[in-house]
């Protein structure tokens, strides 16, 4: 997010005002958007159009319509986003190119859909639901523009429908990664999600955890807050809780090789977290003796982290420290296209770092993550 | 080894309720009746099972009893060995648990009363945090009031999770009563258990639900902030007791970004969310969640960017450190005399009035 507080003629497109050519870069979470509501249509069984026309897509949440928080802009996205011809923010692929890719240089960019299947209480429609936002990504996204990457979507409180739609796709280089929300019926690291876990270790994909979503929990330990702010920081939290169950539900003892990535949940909390677990992990250990390891070693070695919204302390000495402590190797580059809260590339890290970490920052961690050339 | 200096005052302790029927004697009629007739059981919280590591210390484990129940422990293992002139107790009996706000107000006034009388009246160095029914609002400002009477209660206890998020306008009138009468109001880890502990429900472990305490912080920071609380009351000071402090510079460079991202939903904020914790939040300095390298624990003050958010506390009988290493190795002797002495007077402002007018 780069907070403007003046807007006038002069603050168009990043691509005309910057000057030399871009170093190319990974952007490991865009968020592609269907132009209109029947774009799924080709995907869908009639008798799931039928449905969703009848009942809607009865999520972990009351509002038929829009998030139960309003956003601080239409679809949270940026107001010089709407594609020329139509359509919402982030729906239009030659846009997205024009807007973003090609000025950006972004040499691979990994999709992230949001309103998918995920988070919808009938499991058989949030199934399928999923398998049509997979196939739509290689249509409408991946199969055109070879930059773009796909994730796999699943029916996240469905494990064993999860892990048959991850062997389905685990071969298709059109994905990178599975990707689930943070907000769940229950802590990721629980029973009911293993599946998941077991098919996308099997398949060599990492699992990537966006913050958002709906489990029908209220976001803070104290029922709901009053405002969108509260749900804005309050995801960086739940994301506490999130990586805290899978590292004591022992998930990364079981799956030695699975990686996971932290995505748009901050990483500032990570160290705080990780002594935190330490120390009580010390005390504690009789009531998990499954986890083998110190909880920092564990997150140290198996979670990556997105960027966006980039830590942003008063003083570049703070980020620097941070850093050093989550682990240059660990971050990956992220500006959330099309959404509000865009992180512009040139202006997220300050000047002090070496070329080394900077090339990793914004690529050389992605790529090798995601085992591309 | 940092050395703790003379004088200090140790901000979290925890005298325990030997059992429910110890509160027999402060009950009335009807509640003393309810108790026995009903076979209630002891009010434990599963945030501190009394068998738990974290919730008594190995060599601070009485023979028999709850840990921190006999005062003449307390006095030998924290009072005397860290030399505090004041103590401040915030018992955590789980009043905050029961759903009737009647039986809630009966619990509360009788646990407030006890503490008076079998702690208070029997050690000069020790001050009481008021519980409160949070379960009625009305209840809670009139036992506030009650006890506030007497000088030697220093603040007013809350839990961390509770039923709203305590920014919540309904729970405004305990402010103003809290800051009216010179009162901070401390916010202690520990749960109502009215919601899950945690943004995704249940965890499977204590473990989890104790770390999740740090969290839950966290959230309740922002909703105070953004809901105005110290816009309305300016004076107020709240205390974050057995929170943890190394989270608080991430998380408010991330609620600052928000914040001048989205001020417009809440325009009343008028000063940024890292001002308003300076002016008005303290943490206790218990649990330290750190590395052992004094060269971290430097950059995260560092990081915090003001010495006067600490206040000394031990937690005792919890389990947050061994021997004599309250003070976490290697802070500067300035940095001491502001934790334990000047910080805490900074904010109990009872403690250097006297206990009697």
């Amino acid at each position: 997010m780069n907070v403007q507080f003046r807007e006038g003629p002069g603050a168009a497109s990043s691509a005309e005002t910057s000057v030399p050519a871009k170093t190319a870069i990974a952007d490991c979470d865009i968020h592609p958007v269907r132009a209109t509501a029947t774009e799924l249509h080709p995907f869908l069984a009639t008798r799931w159009h039928e449905h969703l026309g009848t009942y809607g897509k009865h999520p972990y949440q009351g509002m038929m319509e829009g998030p139960p928080y309003p956003k601080a802009q239409p679809n949270a996205s940026r107001r010089d986003a709407y594609p020329p011809e139509g359509g919402p923010q982030g729906s239009s692929l030659s846009f997205m190119q024009q807007q973003h890719l090609d000025p950006n240089n972004v040499v691979l960019g990994v999709l992230n859909p949001l309103a998918t299947g995920q988070g919808i209480r009938n499991h058989e429609l949030a199934a399928a639901i999923c398998s049509a936002i997979n196939d739509w990504q290689i249509d409408k996204w991946t199969s055109k523009d070879a930059r773009l990457k796909g994730s796999i979507v699943v029916a996240n409180e469905d494990g064993p429908a999860a892990a048959a739609e991850i062997r389905k796709r685990g071969g298709d280089t059109n994905f990178v990664q599975v990707l689930l929300l943070s907000r769940t019926v229950e802590p990721l690291g629980q029973r009911r999600y293993w599946p998941i876990y077991e098919a996308a270790e099997e398949v060599g994909l990492p699992v990537g955890i966006h913050a958002f979503g709906f489990g029908g929990n209220p976001i803070t330990a104290s029922g709901w807050p009053s405002f969108y702010i509260e749900e804005m920081v309050g995801h960086s939290q739940c994301q506490q809780a999130v990586l805290s169950s899978l590292v004591l539900e022992g998930v990364f003892d079981r799956h030695p090789s699975l990686k996971m990535i932290m995505i748009e949940a901050g990483f500032g909390w990570a160290p705080s977290l990780s002594w935190r677990l330490d120390k009580n992990w010390k005390r504690l250990k009789s009531e998990v003796p499954h986890v083998k390891r110190l909880p920092s070693e564990t997150i140290r070695e198996h979670i990556w982290w997105t960027t966006q919204p980039m830590e942003d302390p008063e003083r570049r000495d703070h980020l620097f420290d941070l850093i050093e402590w989550v682990g240059w190797d660990k971050l990956l580059f992220a500006t959330d296209y099309p959404h509000w809260d865009f992180d512009e590339p040139s202006r997220v890290l300050p000047p002090g770092v070496s070329d080394e970490n900077r090339e990793a920052f914004y690529f050389g961690n992605a790529k090798k993550l995601y085992g591309l050339a | 080894m940092t050395s703790p200096i003379a004088g200090g005052v140790d901000c979290d302790l925890h005298p325990a309720v030997p059992h429910l029927t110890s509160l027999l004697p402060y009950l009335d009629d009807y509640w003393r009746d309810q108790v026995t007739t009903r076979g209630m059981t002891d009010l434990i919280s599963q945030s501190y099972p009394p068998n738990s590591p974290i919730s008594a210390r190995p060599d601070w484990r009485p023979a028999k009893g709850k840990p921190g129940s006999n005062l003449a422990d307390l006095q030998a293992q924290a009072l005397d060995p860290f030399g505090v002139s004041f103590g401040i107790c915030n018992p955590l009996f789980g009043v905050q648990m029961v759903f009737s706000e009647d039986m809630a107000v009966a619990f509360t006034r009788a646990l407030n009363d006890w503490l008076v009388r079998e702690w208070l009246d029997k050690d000069d160095r020790l001050r009481g945090s008021i519980v409160i029914p949070l379960q009625s609002v009305e209840k809670s400002v009139a036992e506030i009031e009650r006890c506030a009477q007497d000088k030697r209660f220093v603040q007013v206890l809350m839990l961390v999770m509770g039923d709203m998020p305590l920014g919540k306008r309904a729970y405004w009138p305990i402010y103003a009563a809290a800051e009216r009468l010179g009162l901070p109001i401390g916010i202690h880890a520990g749960s109502s258990y009215h919601h899950p502990p945690t943004s995704v429900g249940w965890g499977s472990y204590h473990i989890e639900d104790y770390v999740a305490q740090a969290q839950a912080f966290q959230t309740q920071l922002t909703s105070l902030i953004v809901e105005g609380v110290f816009v309305r009351h300016p004076k107020l000071k709240m205390v974050m007791l057995e929170s943890g402090f190394t989270w608080l510079p991430p998380y408010l460079w991330r609620l600052h970004k928000f914040w001048r991202g989205i001020r417009m939903e809440t325009p009343w904020v008028d000063r940024s969310p890292l001002e308003i914790v300076r002016s008005n939040i303290r943490f206790s300095l218990q649990p330290v969640d750190a590395p052992p390298e004094p060269e971290v624990l430097n950059r995260l003050f560092d990081h915090m960017q003001s010495d006067e958010l600490l206040l000394f506390s031990t937690d005792y009988p919890h389990w947050q450190f061994d021997g004599d290493v309250a003070l976490p190795d290697g802070i500067s002797s300035d940095l001491v005399k502001k934790i334990m002495i000047d910080n805490p007077l900074a904010t109990y402002t009872r403690l250097k009035e006297p206990v009697r007018a």
